[in-house]
């Protein structure tokens, strides 16, 4: 367990009679990519929001840096964490969400001061400084004093991702961080990931592009019906799955690119 | 006619149209016309008006000492609690802890159910009730202390129950709880109205409740809340006048009417009445302009759509 920065053994959440995770292990190390593959309402999204404890689980643990996430154990007993301990183990995760959700009432670099200055008390003169470096680093230096509504969906995405790193997070979360963007918005944002991933981040990225999960991720974890179904490798995943639920999900995924590929020539040629 | 073949070749220019007509309006703006000219004649030739004499009211040191110490100074001190209270109320009335939630629901039922003027004349006989002055302890501590007995009490606070009930301080306080219950409600609906991906950012980055609150909620909600808490505003300065039910008489209205009833002049103090209160809400509405405009930072329409909006809004040239 010490080697790893993330263990999730049999983890368990339901809504209602609806049982979307139904015993997920998965494990970590840090500085590994691991990426989150499935079709739609496999629980992806629920069990990223479960390491972070936007969703509480029904079963099973996950621990993150050692930690037991959401509980103490005392006396053979689970006791649940108060409010301010929950927030204080979320502070080593960083989340970027499917619609970025940027403070909208509050300019890019406030944005990305805010959590560093009121969670962490950090001097304000500081934290700027530094925000101003993680811009340039996702590429938007020239934008500190813009409000996130006068940004591109794709910028506004990178200024998230800023954001959660200012509180230099141990653990970064993506939740199909570019599927709301743009087609040609795209690029950037997996280039801000793929830069974040080569200076040793550890990521779990849910993510339905497939180039990324193929050329970034140290480790593929295909989910489905609230199980994991394969995991591994991308080139054995990705290139030779062994079973019939993930080589329908790669081949439905790969034919609609061959179809958009198709309409690409068929527009191009008279 | 011209057919979209004729123009091939020569693009077609600058538009000038004939602009539409609307012979309605002027018409309108005729009857109008007569109209408001009929009112100002009224105005000015109705003896009843009296208007030297309605200046001179309005400028009597009673009305003034009315406008400022009943009027306006209740008016900030009600809104002050109000909106405190109706702010805290409100996140009791949205809290996942159901005592917090209860309570809150019940002062907010039971303070918009009572009229204004009922609770201020019930305020201003409170005085009786506790006649002995007000006191914060141990429930029952006389009781229990002479069971063991002890002589004495085990109360930490006294009030003069006179003092807190009437005058400026309970007008303060009894609109100032009416308005929380109705300024709870508006707070509520602010609140509820930003989107819950907004909490759900602020508590990933390891916001506890109360700063996500404070930093990222409430400015957010701001924009719902400031438009009606506005009209609540000016809604105050009128419903000062029911302060004659506590009774409080440093106030404006009571003030314009006692000069009337002094004088004979009933009509002409109700005009001033009218001027001060068209003056003082006004001004307020100036006031709530600018106070919209500040909270809606970060909302407007996008400045340029296009794929680098930031440069400065360099006029949009019509290629020729
Ligand atoms: N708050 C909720 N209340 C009730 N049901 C929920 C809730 N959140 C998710 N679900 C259900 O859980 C299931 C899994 O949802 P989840 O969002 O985790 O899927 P996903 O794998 O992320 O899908 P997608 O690729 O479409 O994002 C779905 O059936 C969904 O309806
Ligand atoms: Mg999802």
């Amino acid at each position: 367990m010490t080697s790893h920065l993330v263990q999730a053994v049999n983890v368990t959440k339901s809504f209602g009679n609806n049982e979307v995770l139904k015993g997920i292990d998965l494990s970590v190390r840090a500085g590994q990519v691991v990426c989150l593959l499935g079709p739609s309402g496999s629980g992806k999204t629920t069990f990223l929001r479960c390491i972070n404890q936007l969703e509480s689980i029904d079963g099973g643990r996950i621990w993150v840096d050692g930690e037991l996430i959401g509980y103490a154990e005392r006396g053979g007993r689970l006791h649940r964490l108060k409010d301010k301990e929950i927030a204080a183990q979320r502070r080593e995760i960083g989340m970027v969400f499917q619609r970025f959700n940027l403070f909208p009432h509050m300019t890019v670099l406030e944005n990305v001061c805010e959590a560093p200055c009121t969670v962490q008390g950090r001097r304000r003169k500081e934290v700027e400084a530094e925000a101003q470096t993680l811009l340039e680093r996702v590429g938007l230096g020239d934008k500190p004093h813009a409000y996130p509504n006068e940004l591109s969906g794709g910028q506004q995405q990178r200024v998230a991702i800023a954001r959660a790193l200012a509180m230099h997070p141990k653990l970064m979360l993506f939740d199909e961080p570019t599927s709301a963007l743009d087609p040609e918005l795209v690029g950037d944002v997996l280039a801000a990931m793929r830069d974040l991933a080569s200076s040793g981040m550890t990521m779990i990225v849910v993510t339905h592009e497939m180039s990324f999960a193929r050329e970034v991720a140290d480790h593929v974890v295909f989910m489905d019906a609230g199980v994991v179904v394969e995991e591994g490798r991308p080139s054995e995943v990705l290139v030779n799955p062994q079973h019939r639920r993930t080589q329908d999900f790669l081949r439905r995924v790969t034919s609609e690119d061959d179809r958009g590929d198709d309409e690409g020539v068929r527009g191009s040629t008279p | 006619m011209t057919s979209p073949t004729d123009t091939e070749g020569e693009r077609p220019g600058r538009i000038d149209a004939v602009p539409v007509r609307h012979p309605g309006r002027w018409v309108a703006v005729a009857v109008i016309t007569v109209l408001v000219a009929m009112f100002v004649h009224m105005l000015v030739t109705n003896p009843v008006f009296n208007w030297p004499f309605v200046v001179e009211s309005m400028f009597q040191p009673s009305v003034l000492r009315g406008l400022v110490f009943g009027t306006l100074w209740v008016t900030v001190l009600a809104m002050v609690i109000g909106v405190g209270m109706g702010v805290i109320l409100a996140v009791m009335r949205l809290s996942p802890n159901p005592v917090l939630s209860v309570v809150a629901f019940a002062f907010i039922w039971f303070f918009r159910t009572i009229p204004r003027l009922v609770l201020l004349t019930i305020m201003g006989t409170l005085g009786l009730v506790f006649r002995e002055g007000l006191d914060l302890g141990v429930p029952f501590d006389q009781q229990i202390l002479d069971l063991v007995g002890i002589d004495g009490d085990m109360r930490f606070l006294s009030f003069d129950a006179n003092a807190i009930f009437i005058g400026v301080t309970g007008g303060a306080i009894g609109l100032g709880l009416s308005e929380a219950a109705y300024m709870a409600e508006i707070a509520r609906a602010g609140i509820t109205s930003v989107d819950t991906g907004q909490r759900e950012a602020a508590e990933a980055l390891g916001m506890d409740r109360r700063t996500t609150m404070r930093r990222i909620v409430l400015p957010q909600a701001m924009r719902v809340i400031v438009p009606p808490t506005g009209n609540e505003l000016i809604s105050m300065v009128k419903d000062t006048s029911l302060l004659i039910g506590l009774p409080l008489s440093t106030e404006l209205f009571f003030q314009l009417n006692a000069i009337g009833a002094r004088t004979f002049q009933v009509f002409p103090v109700l005009v001033a009445a009218t001027l001060w209160y068209l003056i003082v809400g006004s001004i307020l509405m100036v006031g709530q302009h600018f106070l919209e405009k500040r909270f809606n930072r970060g909302y407007g329409a996008r400045a340029t759509p296009t794929a680098d909006p930031l440069q400065p809004n360099e006029p949009v040239e019509a290629t020729p």
